[in-house]
């Protein structure tokens, strides 16, 4: 911001550029409603924010128009700054793209550019201060508002990528000696490897003998993926663990068989629930239903 | 460094207690397949929980010891594989295929009487 400050006070504009501000906001200011009316129109022209309705284009083109005059009249963009992180923060769910953002803010740049034209009446000497002192602050917005859309959406990024590496893979004991490994997500080389690491510490602390890794929630996935996936089969037999893979869904069956992958030592089955049951007939579970085990009781 | 060998009943226990050089493998897979015979053993297991890495040595030779100890009519299984030392054996190619493997001595021991019992219901006169 304090660049933006320099530039009201800088040297090269030799006073005329202070003169010429005011002027520049009073005009900027007077005409609000038809600027603004007609920036909104452009935008609709242009086909963007097509995402928005035309109410909340109307408010947030109103908030950004008196944030603009704001920063022309105060050379301060801490509040346009600040707005315009607020505002990526309500768009960014919804779709809205980058080039739109910078596109809008452009647009209104030059919609207010051809209202000082007009202003100028062709007078040269005044058109030129009016840049001089226009342009520099225009600028400053239209990149603080790209680096704070841009900045949000690193944030949200950056976060997402925290909390899939938090909530990646939980190795849940179901029963005495049975793991579940759910998988959901693409997994990466890196993912696989530590998902493997977790299972393998797991099988020790839990003493597990069956471990079933259901992969319901793995969308695709790729050789080097599967032929991990085999390692981790194997990795667990070495801890005395069978594995059983669930939830190969149609898409990854035939990716595996395409690729190659010898898949002959693992023992895979349909869907979770044939898993655990598969499961508790390795270790000699066997489950009842509550009604039928007294109903016999009763019957005997 | 010798690996102790160590009868329990019908069972030998090898216990490795430091990483193993080749000779010392030899030692052990001759040692074994002697054994099991002078005490008429069931099973043997064999613990690898103080070995921090497994070549494709050791684990072909765990492999033959397993192969022998069956010839001698004996049943084999390799207790105690590192989480680690699994992992890094999977990724360099060595299964260890054909050969039984379980957590842990305790595991190891289980494993044997459920296998032993099950070859005594075949036996004539039990």
């Amino acid at each position: 911001m304090s660049a933006a400050r320099k530039v009201t006070r800088r040297p090269g504009a030799e006073g005329g550029t202070a003169d010429v501000f005011p002027e520049l906001v009073a005009h900027v200011r007077k005409n609000r409603t038809r600027l603004r009316e007609e920036w909104a129109h452009r935008i609709t022209e242009a086909d963007m924010l097509t995402v928005m309705t035309e109410e909340e284009i109307a408010t947030e083109t109103t908030s950004i128009y008196d944030n603009y005059v704001n920063v022309l009249e105060t050379g301060d963009v801490e509040a346009m700054e600040a707005y315009a992180r607020n505002l990526s923060e309500r768009i960014i769910p919804r779709g809205v793209e980058t080039d739109e953002v910078i596109g809008i803010v452009l647009l209104l740049r030059d919609v207010l550019l051809r209202s000082l034209l007009e202003q100028s009446q062709c007078r040269l000497d005044l058109l030129s201060r009016m840049l001089d002192a226009f342009e520099p602050a225009a600028r400053r917005i239209t990149v603080t508002v790209a680096a704070g859309f841009v900045h949000e959406r690193e944030r949200i990024i950056r976060q997402q990528q925290d909390a899939i590496r938090e909530l990646s893979t939980p190795v849940l004991p179901v029963r005495e000696g049975l793991l579940i490994l759910p998988i959901v997500g693409v997994i990466d080389p890196q993912r696989a490897r530590q998902l493997t690491q977790q299972l393998l510490r797991g099988i020790r602390a839990n003493r597990a003998k069956v471990v079933v890794i259901d992969i319901t929630g793995v969308p695709s996935i790729n050789s080097t993926v599967a032929n991990h996936l085999v390692l981790t089969v194997e990795a667990a037999r070495l801890l005395g663990a069978a594995a059983i893979v669930t939830g190969l869904s149609p898409e990854i069956a035939q990716t595996l068989v395409t690729i190659g992958v010898d898949l002959s030592k693992m023992n895979t089955v349909c869907d979770l629930r044939e898993g655990i049951e598969e499961a508790d007939r390795t270790l000699g579970f066997r489950v009842t239903r509550m009604d039928d085990s007294i109903d016999q009781e009763k019957g005997r | 460094m010798q690996v102790p060998i160590l009868k329990q009943g019908p069972y030998l226990i090898a216990s490795v207690q430091a990483a193993l050089r080749d000779a010392d493998l030899i030692a052990l897979r001759n040692a074994l397949t002697e054994q099991v015979g002078t005490y008429r053993s069931r099973g043997v297991i064999v613990d690898v929980t103080a070995m921090d890495v497994l070549d494709s040595f050791a684990c072909r030779t765990l492999s033959e010891i397993a192969s022998m100890i069956r010839l001698r009519g004996a049943q084999t299984v390799i207790v105690g594989i590192q989480p680690e030392v699994a992992f890094s054996m999977v990724q360099l190619g060595l299964k260890l295929e054909g050969v039984a493997t379980v957590l842990d001595l305790e595991e190891g021991l289980k494993y044997m009487e459920r296998r032993t019992k099950r070859m005594d219901h075949g036996r004539y006169g039990k």
